[in-house]
């Protein structure tokens, strides 16, 4: 009995020895890579707002929050921030005009019109569109939607708001159409069965059953659209230009908040000036409202969602 | 499901009983059977719209790098001269970015996973994570440009380095590594874990012997689109400071560079000056697009190759 738990330790303390180091060591390896993606949120978080703050030293909040942009005049740079919020609402705007609808009617028909064969070939194909890289869409805009427009419209300027936000709609399509569709895949096939029972037809089942059924994955896939709206970069650098003045007129020129941020770091934002702590203040707007748009998405997918 | 009204309307020819209500009953099942068809191809259409513009995209981009994309394009350094101007630093330069966001993904985004799945199941840190992770994804990719500049560039002092531009970018597709990552570990069968463990194998063990070969093919899906997504990445470079015009091929990752991406950047704003630029950068698109559509199918060939059950 002695001899045979002799036996039993000398086996558990051969195994501690050479593995179970490895095996102990492992999980806190595993876990500080893990904390990298919290540290890189704490970063940005970080980054953000002490070069924020350095800014608003220098700059009042009724000057960031005024219509005068004018952050190269040597003698009086100014930095209001008005806009650059109009040029990223209205591009904005245009691209939701574009993606929802389109979006949303392609969503109907790939989750409720086409069949499996038709989808097995769509899908994919949308995939392909939503892995182009925007500045491929920024060329895009630039070199053919915008001569498009212009013979549409004469008065357009060569960089305008309305081709970027076009063509932004069409990057954003696949992503409201994939997401929507998802939100109406999950609607029961018995819900569908009880209406097609009376006699519906499927448009009528698609817009009366389905559609409000699914409405809060719906919902948060224009949210979260809009996010990426806000967020895009690269199609309003290329095509709508960077005129700094504040206007409505969607066939001028205008920056966007991301605009603002690629010109002025490619140009000369020298280290430790205010024009370069005003790519933070800028930044820390637009990653507030691109956070807020999110958490409104999660809340509504999780708060409205209806549980069959 | 493939109701279209047919059966209502043969029935409702039958008129043989109370002629007026049916006829009134028959236009109108008419008129919502008419509906649906419309809608039905206006909804189709809808659908095509994106994939005439796809094709529109890719007519109008090949057409205009004809006679500008050839070897010579390919193998020649940068020029301010359109007819002389070549792209080989500019591949040099993705390459060498490519060469540090794969293995700091790789090892970072399924180390994340692993810790997620197997070690931190149903915590309350895998909670946390989880959301800081789907936050960050849908975090802006020029507000990583602004980390990068703040962090790598200004704080530990590498500028606009391949290093600085390639742990930027490797942040920014960390979510996409970490997710499908998570994704493929999950799919692993229990047994074959309980397996292990019954031969008395430890948990590092089991993890390395069993539970990474078998999700392997999920975790490589996985990373190849996220090194697409690298690729084609622009803002954050741009916001990096990457210089206008680089003539040196970069030969280390401390060395300044311009990328596939950025090239297309410059070229398309410089078509102001010279038009000729214009077809620089389709050209340049076309070489992009042929690396991501070359990566994509790869994609594709191992989760097809790997989709067997247990």
């Amino acid at each position: 009995m002695e001899k045979d738990m002799n036996v039993r330790s000398l086996i558990r303390d051969n195994i501690s020895k050479r593995k179970n180091s490895i095996d102990k060591l492992m999980p806190k390896f595993f876990f500080l890579m893990a904390s990298v993606s919290i540290i890189t949120t704490i970063g940005i978080v970080m980054t953000l707002i002490t070069d924020a703050i350095k800014f608003f030293e220098k700059v009042s909040f009724a000057q960031f929050f005024s219509a005068d942009l004018a952050p190269l005049n040597a003698n009086n740079p100014t930095f209001g921030i008005l806009p650059l919020i109009t040029g990223t609402v209205l591009s904005s705007l245009i691209a939701m005009m574009v993606a929802i609808p389109v979006g949303l009617t392609a969503a109907m028909y790939l989750s409720e019109f086409a069949t499996e064969g038709t989808r097995r070939v769509i899908k994919p194909i949308m995939e392909v569109l939503a892995g182009i890289p925007t500045i491929v869409y920024g060329f895009f805009a630039y070199s053919f939607v915008t001569p498009l427009l212009m013979e549409l419209i004469p008065s357009l300027e060569a960089k305008n708001v309305l081709s970027p936000g076009i063509v932004m709609g069409i990057m954003i399509i696949p992503m409201v159409a994939s997401l929507s569709e998802d939100a109406m895949n999950a609607v029961p096939n018995a819900m569908r069965e009880g209406a097609y029972g009376l006699g519906s037809t499927k448009l009528e089942v698609t817009i009366k059953v389905v559609l409000p059924a699914a409405i809060s994955g719906i919902m948060a896939s224009f949210v979260l659209a809009i996010s990426r709206a806000i967020g895009e970069t690269m199609i309003v650098a290329i095509a709508s230009g960077s005129s700094k003045n504040l206007t409505f007129d969607i066939t001028k020129s205008m920056q966007t908040m991301t605009g603002y941020i690629v010109e002025f770091t490619s140009g000369d934002a020298g280290s430790g000036t205010t024009g370069y702590y005003s790519l933070y203040a800028v930044g820390l707007l637009l990653f507030i409202f691109t956070l807020v748009m999110n958490l409104i998405a999660q809340y509504i997918s999780r708060k409205y969602r209806e549980e069959y | 499901m493939n109701y279209d009204g047919e059966i209502i309307k043969n029935t409702m020819n039958n008129e043989n009983k109370a002629p007026l209500i049916i006829e009134i009953n028959h236009q109108r099942i008419e008129r919502r059977i008419m509906i649906n068809k419309i809608a039905k191809y206006v909804f189709l259409s809808s659908t095509l719209f994106a994939l005439v513009v796809l094709a529109l995209l890719l007519y109008r981009i090949g057409a205009q790098s004809i006679g500008w994309l050839n070897l010579g394009f390919l193998t020649r350094n940068l020029s301010i001269f359109p007819e002389k101007a070549g792209i080989f630093g500019a591949i040099v330069g993705s390459l060498g970015l490519m060469l540090i966001v794969i293995p700091v993904t790789l090892i970072i985004g399924v180390s994340t996973a692993i810790y997620l799945e197997e070690y931190a199941s149903k915590s309350k840190i895998q909670t946390f994570i989880k959301i800081n992770i789907s936050n960050l994804a849908s975090v802006p990719s020029v507000i990583f440009g602004l980390l990068g500049l703040g962090l790598f560039g200004r704080l530990l002092g590498l500028g606009s380095s391949i290093l600085a531009g390639g742990f930027t970018l490797s942040l920014l597709v960390l979510p996409i590594v970490v997710v499908s990552s998570q994704e493929a570990i999950k799919a692993v069968p229990g047994f074959l874990k309980e397996a292990s463990y019954a031969m008395g194998a430890n948990k590092w063990t089991t993890i390395r012997k069993v539970v990474l070969p078998v999700s392997l093919p999920g975790i490589l899906t996985g990373a190849i689109l996220s090194i697409s997504r690298a690729i084609g990445e622009t803002a954050p470079l741009v916001v990096l400071g990457i210089p206008t015009l680089i003539m040196r091929v970069p030969t280390s990752v401390m060395d300044d560079f311009t990328a596939l991406p950025i090239q297309i950047y410059y070229w398309t704003l410089d078509t102001v000056l010279t038009a000729e630029y214009a077809n620089l950068a389709a050209a340049t698109i076309v070489v992009l697009l042929s690396v991501l559509f070359v990566l994509n199918s790869v994609a594709i060939v191992i989760r097809n190759k790997s989709q067997k059950g247990f």
